[in-house]
């Protein structure tokens, strides 16, 4: 079977989760100052097509978190945990916050980005955890 | 341009189904819209069929012609799938198949078996209309992007759980009368800040039923309900659609819902008519904030101002606008492939008179849909007019 790799081809998810553990994370900025995660060949804000890899803010803000009591299978054992969108100023980060009991997370908390495990299976997951 | 008119609407009763068929459930709905709308099955140009997650929750995929078999129809059959708003959307390809011409008789609707899986696997079948790299594999379920929505709203307009208690007891009100509904029981404000929760801030009663359903709605042309003199007395006068990034991450805003503001633009427009002149609406309240994001972003609400509505009997049965009389996604139940045929349907049957609550609107001649597709990346609005 041949691999369909060329060297122009944009970074994949995978190739970006990578990058977090080897504290080398990045996000895309377009021409126009917008940011996006890859895979991506086209800014989703501008439409432009020439995006280049910035490194990403060690912080970013907690904008809005939800602790999660009823999960999907794949996370059934995760629960309850805190899921939060995190601001790191041209992107934003989806992902889980640990290190801090969710009564204790708020919108407005420090945290970094990090790429740790699920409980419920061996799958790589983007975890916030406080500053 | 033609005119489309509501020639016969059918409905399956919301709820568990057991082990009945998908195909017999829309069967059930297609018949009775035929049978309330008096036009032959053989009429009928093309079905347009909504269905979301049917490869997961029956193993079949390729739906479209075997409803159309099952309805006893043998033109070309197509499925639209935009997550909830998937009949919606067939709803609105037939509008527009009748408009340009192409066709005078199209049944459009959609169907949902959901109860054929457990709350685990239905959960992550649900997940599946959100972004599968930057939310499912994130831990993102359809109830915890809802419940980020709300803290942003929370955030940015203020509110609590409270406010959302009264939605859904508002809803479940609604629904008391309704023949098709999944819970056709009152609840109070306490039965909902008591209940488990599911993601924070929403708990269960926040959020709607797991449903298995289907809905089917009869469009014709004007000139074919005048030449077959069919009783056929609301139109859809508007139809709009609107989109936006998938994952919440990509968003300017979370606190409102963009796609549904272009999608109600474009319906109001195309209906010659603005927000002011709706009389009530039927919105895609998936879970209570959702009722609040709908009822802002069609601009019935200023920004800030929908999460106290149904607290201040504003979208009551008796307030001044209405707002799920069928009881919703909340109380009637969502079958996500057919509720927004199902939207349709109570609107047409509320502006005919033959709703249980119809006594609510009796004054009313402009009834508005709207359909959301996941956490509202897609949005379709509809606005129906009684027309004698």
């Amino acid at each position: 079977m041949t691999e369909h790799t060329t060297a122009d081809q944009p970074a994949t998810y995978d190739e970006w989760l990578d990058a977090i553990e080897n504290g080398e994370a990045f996000y895309l900025e377009s021409p126009e100052g917008h940011g996006s995660l890859p895979p991506r060949r086209v800014c989703p804000h501008s439409g432009s097509t020439e995006l280049t890899q910035q490194p990403l803010p060690e912080t970013g803000i907690i904008e809005t978190y939800t602790v999660v009591h009823v999960a999907a299978e794949k996370f059934s054992e995760d629960t309850p945990y805190v899921s939060a969108v995190v601001d790191f100023g041209l992107v934003e980060l989806t992902g889980v916050v640990r290190g801090k009991a969710p009564e204790a997370v708020n919108v407005g908390d420090e945290v970094t980005v990090g790429v740790e495990t699920r409980e419920t299976t061996d799958d790589r997951l983007v975890v916030f955890r406080p500053v | 341009m033609s005119t489309v008119r509501i020639a016969g609407v059918g409905l399956t009763p919301f709820g568990a189904h057991g082990d009945r068929a998908g195909r017999e459930l829309f069967a059930s709905a297609a018949l009775a819209a035929f049978e309330d709308s008096g036009v032959d099955r053989t009429a009928v140009d093309q079905l347009n069929y909504g269905n979301f997650m049917g490869a997961l929750a029956e193993d079949q995929g390729h739906q479209a012609p075997l409803m159309a078999e099952a309805a006893g129809l043998t033109c070309p059959a197509t499925r639209y799938e935009e997550a909830c708003a998937s009949a919606g959307v067939a709803i609105r390809e037939g509008v527009r198949a009748i408009r340009s011409g192409e066709a005078d008789v199209i049944l459009a609707g959609g169907m949902e078996r959901m109860t054929t899986l457990d709350t685990g696997k239905v959960t992550a079948a649900l997940a599946i209309a959100a972004d599968e790299l930057y939310e499912v594999r994130a831990g993102v379920t359809f109830p915890s992007a809802y419940a980020l929505m709300a803290r942003a709203y929370f955030e940015r307009f203020g509110g609590e759980r409270a406010d959302l208690a009264h939605i859904a007891v508002k809803n479940h009100a609604n629904a008391v009368d309704n023949e098709y509904a999944q819970y056709q029981k009152e609840i109070t404000p306490e039965d909902a800040l008591d209940s488990p929760p599911v993601a924070t801030p929403l708990h269960l009663y926040d959020a709607c039923p797991i449903t298995d359903g289907a809905s089917a709605v009869l469009l014709v042309s004007e000139a074919y309900a005048e030449t077959h003199d069919l009783d056929a007395p609301v139109a859809i006068t508007g139809s709009g659609q609107g989109g936006d990034n998938l994952a919440l991450q990509d968003r300017e805003e979370m606190a409102q819902t963009p796609a549904t503001t272009a999608a109600a633009e474009e319906a109001y427009t195309d209906a010659g008519i603005s927000a002011a002149d709706v009389d009530f609406a039927e919105v895609h309240d998936c879970f209570t904030i959702a009722e609040v994001l709908a009822i802002e972003s069609l601009g019935l609400f200023e920004p800030g101002e929908g999460i106290s509505a149904a607290r201040e009997d504003r979208t009551t049965a008796d307030g001044e606008l209405p707002i799920n009389l069928s009881g919703g996604l909340k109380a009637k139940g969502h079958p996500v492939g057919a509720t927004g045929g199902s939207q349709i349907v109570e609107v047409t049957r509320l502006l005919r008179g033959d709703h249980p609550n119809s006594e609510a609107v009796d004054d009313a001649t402009v009834g508005l849909t709207h359909n959301a597709g996941g956490t509202v990346a897609s949005a379709v609005v509809h606005v129906l007019e009684a027309t004698q």
